[in-house]
């Protein structure tokens, strides 16, 4: 189908995208970037925008930057940017690892990761990375810049804290340690369909011992989220397969599944325990 | 909200000055237009492929992006292929492999390769899969695509032709209508 009309307000600064922002917002006004999600759902006329404020000619938002302990990625960063390492470390690594699971390659060249964010789909790769690793989304309006850390981001299926003035202008992700190990793991029933299941994990080896481990799921719940209980059982002990077993266990009878026709819970609850296992698997690989 | 705004589109290298609603998708300003059909509209909603352009040379879904969007870039379409009646090697490929039953996919298969292939002319069999897998079809169960891409980046690393499109054909591409 053809999207509904709208008014098309192209901006090319980010002062220009905030007020244009604060002018339509109101009036069933928001922004769009890469559009990947966002011109599907209008051609399916779910999404049916007055207003249209388009970023994609805000050069300063383009920009992916290592500041000190931060990866800072702009509301125009595509997808596709993270097919090679954007920062030296684990971090860009796992980066790079992830941006295959999400949809296809020409997707990728226009999509973007802030916008990811926004939308706050379940099934978001990045939005698992964000909740994961602790990421501070930064929104701007007229009325100044605030950051959200990401347990306060997620509200629930595509919500989130972002209000309807503010522009996601940017994500700070928390860089890895040097010697920190990362993996991702991720089961859909397609090559670059939504997420079933999938587990994102980070931890430092200490001579045998795990430390700031971090587990996280996506696709499973309403929101990508960190399971504290089943990062308290492998916090100070040593890695085995007994262990990540017992965590992954403990993740499984965590998550409150989602359910779909195809999906039960308790299938979704079999999978997220594997994913678990698997991501532990590729990061000590 | 209805109205019209002038724009260009730079395609194949030539400029059309057209008048679109912003809501016009790129796939319908091409089509309607510019005249140039040989983009074709399958779902209209990103998934299926038949409508991927080349945008400053990346592949991109010309039905996830308004025409108003594409001003000022550079556009490729499976038009701007063949060159002096030659065919590009990719699409000569497709014949010789029989990459194509009913062609409602092929030239999105073609522009999605093109610029893959343009990309990196020395991927690997693993990453073309991958990429490859981005569009559909519903005739061919895809080996013959693959096998027609895969023998034009053979092609490309053995030096037997020098570029995806049809800048510098083979004189064995020959179109004949």
């Amino acid at each position: 189908m053809k999207a509904g009309a709208f008014s098309w307000h192209p901006a090319h600064t980010l002062d220009e995208a905030v007020t244009l922002l604060a002018e339509y917002a109101p009036h069933d006004g928001r922004v769009i970037a890469g559009g990947q999600s966002l011109i599907p759902s209008m051609a399916l006329r779910v999404a049916f925008p007055a207003h249209r404020v388009d970023i994609n000619g805000v050069d300063e938002l383009a920009r992916v930057i290592v500041d000190g302990d931060d990866l800072v990625i702009g509301a125009c960063v595509r997808h596709a940017a993270f097919h090679v390492p954007v920062e030296p470390g684990p971090l860009g690594r796992l980066l790079t690892q992830v941006v295959h699971d999400i949809a296809h390659d020409p997707i990728r060249q226009r999509g973007t990761f802030c916008g990811s964010l926004a939308n706050a789909d379940p099934a978001s790769e990045w939005c698992l990375v964000a909740a994961t690793l602790g990421a501070r989304m930064v929104a701007r309006s007229i009325r100044g810049a605030r950051t959200i850390e990401a347990a306060d981001w997620f509200q629930g299926i595509m919500s989130t804290a972002l209000a309807e003035d503010e522009l996601l202008a940017e994500v700070r992700l928390p860089r890895l340690a040097g010697d920190a190990r990362a993996g991702f793991y991720e089961f859909s029933r397609r090559a670059g369909d939504y997420a079933l299941a999938m587990a994102l994990v980070a931890y430092r080896d200490d001579h045998g011992t795990l430390r700031d481990v971090r587990i996280g799921t996506g696709g499973v719940e309403v929101q990508p989220r960190r399971i504290a209980q089943a990062e308290a059982m492998l916090e100070g002990r040593a890695l085995s397969e007994e262990a990540i077993a017992k965590a992954a266990a403990a993740v499984s009878a965590a998550v409150d599944p989602l359910e779909d026709v195809h999906t039960d819970a308790t299938y979704r609850r079999s999978l997220i325990g594997t994913a678990v296992r698997r991501a532990f698997a590729q990061a000590a690989a | 909200m209805n109205d019209t705004l002038p724009i260009t589109l730079q395609v194949n290298g030539h400029a059309h000055a057209i008048r679109v609603e912003p809501r016009k998708t790129l796939s319908d300003a091409l089509r309607i237009d510019c005249g140039l059909t040989g983009t074709n509209v399958g779902c209209e909603h990103g998934v299926c492929g038949a409508c991927t352009v080349l945008l400053d040379g990346a592949p991109v879904r010309s039905c996830l992006m308004f025409a108003v969007q594409a001003q000022g870039r550079a556009l490729r379409t499976v038009e701007g292929l063949a060159q002096g009646g030659n065919l590009a090697p990719l699409q000569q490929a497709f014949i010789d492999h029989h990459a194509l039953q009913c062609g409602f996919c092929t030239s999105g298969f073609l522009m999605l390769a093109t610029g893959m292939l343009e990309r990196n002319p020395t991927i690997d069999d693993a990453s073309l899969r991958e990429v490859l897998a981005s569009n559909l079809c519903r005739c061919t169960g895809y080996q013959n695509i693959l096998r027609a891409v895969a023998h034009t980046r053979d092609a490309l690393r053995a030096g037997t032709v020098k570029n995806v499109d049809g800048a510098q054909a083979t004189a064995t591409s020959q179109v004949s209508r």
